[in-house]
């Protein structure tokens, strides 16, 4: 995560997609992901089947390309990974253009490179077409304990106070000349650290006080409910069954 | 370390998933119980800071850098059942919002980082805040203790589900010397900036350390003109009993650091080669560098393969004994509770 | 003034921390419907932990607090809050809720409104304030007079029978501040102001009070309050650097 990332995935938009309720996308995307992880990895076709899904699913969602492509750079690291596979896993080999690779180490990084790309794509389509207050009451509705709701709302709504608080301090440290370059300067850092969490531990306090104030006794009342349609249900689904369908074809074939 | 879809196959993913809802749904209990209806903004507010603070960078030297994991300073700072909860809030927010992490793997994510680190960490802290003589030099040295091992102890995890569920034949070895080699650099890092923080926490606030509660000082009477403790109402005898699972603990704990460190001065190369690949991929993807486990095939090449296959048998059975004092001690904790409110009393 | 009809009515409120530490050491005072009220005082008189007691939040020490002649205790809480309505200094502590919207709908729904009684009451609130069009914003996107603005707001959608101001006109810009007090004056609630501000004191409140010490060390017209030098000395309270109350002319 970088500094300022808390809204950064979702773009504005009046797609169908953005239309969608919520917890209609939660539960497409989730389901969609359990395919694909299902999927027998011999089966490649099927992955390139599952790509064009979402590539639908971003065209009528109006997400461009680029944007999807920019944000699978999280990936990086596990593509690392995958590469390294075909040099250290065991069994046979094959020899490629002169390196000994394991042909089970080639198919563990197809493997781990095709899901893990297609999870990461298919996480960052339901961001970017979902807003932050949509996604917690999807989660909500999906039945989700909850306090673990409220704790995560409490965590988006006091993410960016908090990481604004950091700022500042920073900003305080370098006013006065500070930067830091090396683990020597650990502890200066560490007491910001633990004055960030002392000043985020009291307005937890404050933040209850006020809740309490206005009647807050152990529940949040329930203001918004999302509703979905059956119409818009099946809509929703539209993915995963397809995705689905293909999977079942692919076990098959 | 936030695993992508399609690193663990679908049985065992689901299998953590349910291991790590119950562990969820135990943290709930739990916090609600501590803290009631202040939970949600809380752990709410702690989840936040969690989350700013995985953002501090620290410098590690020429632009490179790393940044905290996190369990074992919201473990010792609002015990393990809040610290469960602001993890995997943390996790779970990050692989909806951010796709850091597959959602299959949440399961995975969660047991991991946010349940096995928490849970050893805080174990290893209570233990060793118990045998160790009261002071604030005591509660620093806990807390670089209980992230030093509970780092490598997510490793340890993570190689087990990795052993029975992962998706490429990899011997386990090369995944256990990796992973585990890797975050012993990573946990000395990381209980470094652990213990610096907790340090300055209980400084300035000590009542808002929760591992550290129910060492504070003890209230006096004035009896003729002479300060008195107030009597003890739990009985001595308990006390004392405690004692010898704590000395469990801490004995397990020394040995572990101890083979730690000698792994650490033994085969200076290798861990020299995995700072220079942790360097490089510092530059590229700074956040992502310090627990991804890619770093650290550079290991593979420790010529001693006993040693570093010992090393992980020695770490896990460490944190087997050290769970198994925690669990222990939970259970005699329950039952004593009644006897010493004054050892758990305060906010 | 007529205990029937007083809006908020303190009577020997003595209170001391669990650290020991006391606060309040028997305060006396009461406030009729309507009235607009400044409490003044120096830094640790004791005001916060006053304005935690009207509302219930401590308590456990000896005296009484009554609001509309309701006494403040555990069997009555749950209406005491409604008609206490507390605006905090730190209005992103006050604002907790995703959007601005469901912040001012937090208190009513929490009592119970639903649907579109509950929608009325929010936007009766927001437009009382001048926020209407901004309910759809997530808080932390507000400058920080408006947030202060929904403060007030989310409180005023409770229908409060006395309204709680902390420190209302910290960190407000000069405009800010006028706005604030223009929708103050238009409310027909009674305010307790909470203050170390003595011209918006002066500006808003024809009465105050000064705690000092854990008492109610005076209670009179603000004006008269303000230019006897010798009690604001006493108190530690000063006025800005070049400020006459004899030479402004008192708001309502």
């Amino acid at each position: 995560m970088g500094a300022g990332h808390a809204h950064r995935l979702y773009r504005h938009g009046h797609s169908p997609v953005h239309a969608l309720p919520p917890h209609t996308k939660l539960a497409a995307v989730f389901a969609f992901v359990v395919v694909v992880v299902s999927t027998p990895r011999e089966a490649m076709w099927a992955f390139g089947l599952y790509a064009v899904l979402l590539g639908v699913v971003a065209y009528v969602a109006r997400v461009p390309a680029r944007f999807l492509l920019k944000r699978l750079l999280i990936e990086v690291p596990f593509v690392a990974f995958a590469v390294l596979m075909p040099f250290v896993a065991e069994g046979e080999r094959v020899e490629v253009l002169g390196m000994s690779l394991s042909v089970s180490g080639l198919w563990g990084a197809w493997n781990v490179l095709a899901k893990g790309t297609l999870g990461v794509a298919a996480s960052v389509l339901l961001a970017s077409t979902t807003e932050l207050r949509e996604l917690l009451l999807g989660l909500q509705r999906l039945k989700l304990p909850p306090l673990l709701v409220q704790i995560a709302s409490f965590m988006i709504r006091y993410g960016d106070v908090i990481t604004d608080e950091m700022r500042r301090m920073r900003i305080a440290r370098e006013s006065r000349g500070f930067e830091a370059s090396g683990v020597r300067h650990w502890g200066v850092l560490a007491k910001s650290a633990g004055a960030l969490f002392i000043r985020s531990y009291e307005r937890g306090e404050r933040v209850h006080l006020a809740m309490v104030s206005r009647g807050y006794a152990g529940s949040m009342p329930v203001i918004d409910e999302v509703t979905a349609s059956r119409a818009q249900w099946s809509y929703a689904l539209a993915l995963p069954v397809t995705a689905l369908v293909v999977c079942v074809v692919g076990w098959t074939l | 370390m936030h695993v992508p879809d399609g690193f663990i196959d679908a049985p065992i993913s689901a299998a953590t998933g349910v291991v790590a809802a119950a562990a969820v749904a135990v943290s709930l209990r739990g916090a609600r119980r501590e803290l009631d209806e202040r939970t949600a903004p809380l752990a709410g507010l702690v989840a936040a800071f969690i989350f700013a603070v995985q953002m501090l960078n620290f410098p590690v030297a020429a632009g490179t850098s790393g940044h905290l994991l996190g369990g074992a300073l919201a473990a010792i700072l609002v015990g393990p059942y809040t610290g469960v909860l602001c993890v995997s809030v943390v996790l779970l927010m990050q692989g909806i919002l951010f796709a850091d992490g597959g959602l299959t793997a949440l399961g995975v994510n969660i047991t991991d980082m946010a349940v096995v680190t928490t849970v050893v960490a805080y174990a290893v802290f209570r233990g060793l805040v118990k045998v160790l003589p009261r002071g604030r030099g005591a509660i620093t040295a806990a807390s670089f203790v209980a992230a030093v091992l509970s780092v490598p102890a997510a490793a340890v995890a993570f190689t087990l589900i990795y052993a029975v569920g992962g998706t490429t034949d990899v011997s386990i070895g090369k995944v256990a010397t990796a992973m585990i080699g890797v975050h012993v650099l990573i946990g000395i890092g990381e209980a470094t900036i652990t213990a610096l923080t907790v340090g300055a926490v209980v400084a300035v606030r000590p009542d808002l350390v929760y591992g550290a509660r129910g060492l504070r000082q003890k209230l006096k009477l004035r009896v003729g003109g002479e300060l008195v403790d107030v009597p003890d109402t739990a009985p001595v005898a308990a006390a004392r009993s405690h004692r010898k699972v704590w000395i469990t603990g801490l004995v397990a704990s020394l040995v572990l650091a101890g083979f730690v460190s000698f792994y650490a001065s033994a085969s200076p190369d290798g861990l020299e080669k995995v700072a220079a690949d942790q360097g490089i991929d510092a530059k590229t993807e700074q956040h992502a560098s310090a627990d991804s486990p890619l770093a650290d095939y550079g290991v593979k090449d420790v010529e001693d393969a006993r040693l570093s296959g010992g090393l992980a048998g020695v770490i896990g059975v460490g944190v087997t004994v050290v769970a198994g004092t925690g669990v222990f001690w939970a259970v005699r904790r329950r039952r004593t509770a009644d006897v010493s409110p004054a050892s758990t009393s305060g906010v | 003034m007529d205990p029937v009809t007083a809006s908020l009515e303190v009577t020997g409120l003595a209170f001391a921390y669990p650290d020991g530490h006391q606060a309040l050491f028997g305060v006396d005072f009461s406030i009729a419907r309507g009235e607009r009220v400044a409490l003044l005082g120096p830094n640790g008189a004791g005001k916060t932990t006053l304005v935690l007691h009207l509302n219930g939040i401590l308590g456990g020490g000896v005296g009484s607090v009554k609001v509309a002649g309701l006494p403040v205790d555990k069997q009555h809480m749950a209406e005491i809050r409604r008609r206490v309505g507390i605006v905090f200094q730190d209005p992103d502590d006050q604002l907790f809720m995703p959007t601005v919207r469901e912040d001012v709908a937090f208190g009513p729904a929490a009592a119970g409104l639903k649907g579109d009684e509950l929608e009325a009451r929010v936007r009766t609130a927001l437009e009382r304030v001048g926020m209407a069009e901004f309910a759809h914003r997530p808080p932390h996107h507000l400058s920080f007079g408006q947030r202060r603005r929904v403060a007030v707001a989310t409180v005023l959608a409770m229908e409060p029978e006395i309204l709680v101001l902390d420190e209302p006109s910290s960190n407000l810009d000069p405009a800010s501040r006028r706005e604030l007090a223009d929708i103050l004056r238009s409310l027909d609630v009674t305010v307790l102001m909470v203050t170390h501000d003595l011209p918006y004191a002066l500006e808003l409140c024809p009465r105050s009070l000064i705690l000092s010490e854990g008492t109610i060390a005076a209670d009179g017209k603000t004006a008269e309050l303000l230019t006897d030098e010798e009690l604001m000395r006493a108190h530690r309270l000063e006025l800005p650097f070049g400020f006459d109350p004899r030479s402004v002319t008192m708001g309502a």
